[in-house]
């Protein structure tokens, strides 16, 4: 097999995992003369493909032969798939030839399972390691880490990479033991945690070097850590997501949570459902993880008990505000900071605008059109000097209609709604494309 | 009416800038010129300020009547200076006579004043291009014999005249490697040790391909997911006119008309069987293992 053939078949092999963004890391170049590559504020999108998706990072596995048989995934023992395998040296040559033509920004580095968690992580570090001491490769590595690997191979990739992730694939262990026997979600929250407290040691340590001026080398270690987890493949439903997600931010302080929606893939195991979620299912996923990590929202707050799942026709924070009528109209030039990131359509800065804007004088309706609020959704939610809704307005069953888009149109209404991000940075596209509401 | 001409960069800018308004030369009885033409000097309006030398310390203004400005409105104005259509430099100096003579500071902060307005859309525009720039060159591998370094060339098509700006961007990206960016206003060249410019070409002096990008086209088909096709946002991030300098462009059409086809081959393919679990140490042990979580 060729080396065309085997990269077709594992970057394949390597397109459905979502989490690659290669923002947020320490600031490196190449100005010493020496190697190759610079890092450092958001990374760039190099290309991107007929899915509207960015190309940042070479995104391929090491190899996708695996043990485990996660019957979501194209690379399972059990599917017909071609297999192939790179050399950890055909690695490291495809990662800085491309780099140097300027292609990508660094190297998404994966593997399906091969002999053993250690053996294969091994392998994996080689990669990063020759990189890193050998080629003195300044761009960015993104590794991820196999849970059942053990903390002292954890803690050397960390080493060589800009970011870690474990993928928990789905937010509870039955959900895993129905599609992905070998997984297991206690070891991956054990594995995060190893990577957490390194990672904290690392900053505590370099800052201590720093403060004593120290002409120590300071240790590196990645940056942080993210996950993903695949929507719609098990029976999950969206509370069971968040709270995974609130979990993992909570304790072990992620970067990121991806939620991918389940994709057909080719090889289907019999046990997987036929279709898959509406992406618009995803998109609220990432809008209600929004909501919890800069709105201040509360996990529980997302959804109900009578409604695990979020509404796809109205966005959380909407839902939340028609679940919450008591609270409204808020007089947005007396109201709290907090209760203003609550009402639907007034996103965290024109919040934090208006906060500052009141000190000056009463805020009226022309400030927030020069601010640019969506007045449509914020109207019937707040009161300022020239404007009080109807009371009958906000208790009507109409808002909802309002604001939902007719049935028949929901598959046509969601591509419409997923905004078009104007900004070039990976960070910055994924905050328009989830941000605002 | 008299007509300036400077070279196109924010020090001669700044410095002919304030000898006019000690002059008291209204913004409309100036005509900005970057084009050392002839013409000028033959109707003996002509003043050509050369640029001041980096180690040159600038002349102390005296600051009499000299309005100062906030740190954002120079920092737009040497973002600005990169316009290709050159009517930055009108527009600046309009801007600076305005706080200067008629007191009105306040359209520095003014979103809706026309000149303002239109010096952002240059500044967005602008780093909108230098960000695409740092994207989208691409380099090709050639072979030297005079030095034992790898070489690669580029050629690039900016919208604004940003060589110079994102040079830094790239020496310290590529620092290891030899490289040269050509384009049709200048060229770049780095050589290990030092930056030179010269002057634009046209593509024909750039290379025509490189070996790599058979591999990298492969990449490129292979990462793209044919079940969601979604081509306004693409051409959103990677307009049609950057295509015809991207190796991997030329796929992209292909891409998308079979891109159906390949989602339902997938859809159509039949389930298969399970296969048995192989023989393997590590799978008893993670057996075991997840056996006695389960007991825990
Ligand atoms: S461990 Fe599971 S998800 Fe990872 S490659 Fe193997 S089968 Fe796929």
């Amino acid at each position: 097999m060729n080396k065309l053939q085997k990269l077709e078949i594992l970057a394949d092999a390597a397109k459905y995992d979502a989490s690659c963004a290669s923002s947020g890391t320490t600031r490196k170049d190449s100005s010493s003369g020496k190697g190759v590559g610079s890092t450092g504020g958001a990374g760039i999108c190099h290309s991107y493909t007929p899915d509207g998706r960015c190309i940042s990072l070479l995104k391929v596995l090491l190899t996708n032969v695996c043990l485990y048989d996660c019957h979501y995934c194209i690379n399972r023992r059990s599917s017909n798939v071609r297999r192939a395998r790179f050399t950890p040296e055909e690695v490291v040559d495809l990662t800085l030839s491309f780099y140097k033509r300027n292609y990508i920004e660094g190297l998404f580095l994966s593997s399906g399972i091969v002999r053993s968690a250690d053996y294969t992580m091994e392998l994996v570090i080689k990669v990063a390691k020759s990189l890193r001491e050998e080629h003195h490769f300044r761009g960015y590595i993104h590794l991820k880490t196999i849970p059942e690997a053990s903390p002292e191979l954890i803690a050397e990739a960390g080493k060589y990479a800009d970011r870690l992730s474990i993928n928990v694939e789905l937010p509870t262990q039955e959900g895993l033991q129905e599609l992905a026997p070998e997984k297991n979600v206690h070891r991956t929250r054990d594995a995060m945690s190893t990577i957490h407290s390194k990672i904290l040691e690392t900053k505590a340590t370099r800052k201590e070097l720093k403060k004593a001026n120290s002409r120590v080398k300071k240790p590196t270690y990645a940056s942080g850590q993210s996950t993903q987890m695949i929507v719609g493949a098990d029976q999950s439903n969206d509370s069971q997501f968040l709270n995974r997600a609130g979990d993992l931010y909570g304790n072990f302080k992620l970067r990121r949570v991806y939620y991918s929606a389940f994709s057909p893939i080719p090889e289907p195991s019999v046990i997987l459902p036929l279709k898959s979620p509406p992406l618009i299912r995803e998109h609220r996923l990432y809008q209600a993880d929004w909501l919890m990590r800069f709105y201040k929202f509360d996990v529980n707050e997302l959804t109900t008990e009578q409604a695990p799942n979020l509404d796809l026709d109205i966005d959380p924070k909407l839902a939340w505000a028609l679940r919450n009528r008591s609270f409204f109209p808020l007089d947005i030039n007396r109201a709290a900071l907090e209760m203003l990131y609550r009402i639907p359509g007034l996103g965290v800065r024109n919040a934090q605008r208006i906060v500052a804007l009141r000190r000056h004088h009463a805020v009226r309706l022309e400030d927030l059109i020069k601010l640019r609020v969506n007045l449509k959704k914020t109207l019937p939610f707040m009161i300022c000097v020239n404007h009080n809704p109807a009371k009958h307005e906000l208790d009507s069953e109409a808002l909802r209609a309002k604001f939902a888009p007719p049935p028949e149109q929901l598959e046509l209404d969601f591509t419409a709604q997923i905004i078009i991000p104007k900004t070039t940075s990976i960070a910055a596209q994924a905050e328009a494309k989830h941000g605002e509401f | 009416m008299r007509t300036v001409t400077i070279e196109p960069t924010f020090r001669a800018w700044r410095s002919k800038a304030r000898s006019l308004l000690d002059q008291k030369m209204h913004p409309n009885d100036v005509i900005w010129s970057t084009q050392g033409d002839d013409s000028d000097e033959l109707f003996g309006f002509s003043e050509t300020t050369k640029q001041t030398p980096e180690n040159k310390p600038e002349q102390k203004p005296q600051t009499s009547n000299r309005a100062k400005v906030p740190p954002f409105f120079i920092q737009l104005a040497q973002t600005v200076c990169c316009h290709r259509s050159q009517k930055q430099w009108s527009m600046l100096y309009h801007i600076l006579w305005s706080v200067t003579y008629e007191q009105e500071r306040e359209i520095l902060f003014d979103q809706t004043n026309d000149t303002m307005r239109k010096l952002e859309q240059m500044r967005k525009s602008i780093s909108r291009d230098i960000h695409k720039m740092r994207a989208f060159v691409r380099f090709r591998e050639i072979q030297v014999e005079t030095n034992d370094r790898e070489n690669y060339v580029a050629w690039f098509e900016p919208e604004h005249l940003i060589v110079r700006v994102n040079t830094p961007f790239f020496r310290k990206r590529f620092a290891g490697m030899n490289w040269s960016i050509l384009t049709p206003d200048e060229c770049v060249h780095w050589d290990g040790t030092d930056i030179s410019y010269t002057q634009g070409v046209d593509k024909s002096q750039a290379p025509d391909g490189d070996e790599l990008e058979e591999l990298w086209r492969g990449y490129y088909r292979s990462i793209f997911n044919p079940a969601r096709v979604k081509i306004k946002m693409m051409q959103s991030e990677m307009p049609k006119k950057y295509w015809k300098n991207l190796p991997e462009a030329e796929i992209i059409e292909d891409l998308i008309q079979t891109s159906t086809d390949k989602v339902n081959g997938m859809m159509e393919e039949e389930n298969r069987p399970l296969k048995p679990e192989p023989k393997n140490k590590y799978l008893d042990h993670l057996k075991q293992l997840n056996n006695s979580e389960d007991s825990k």
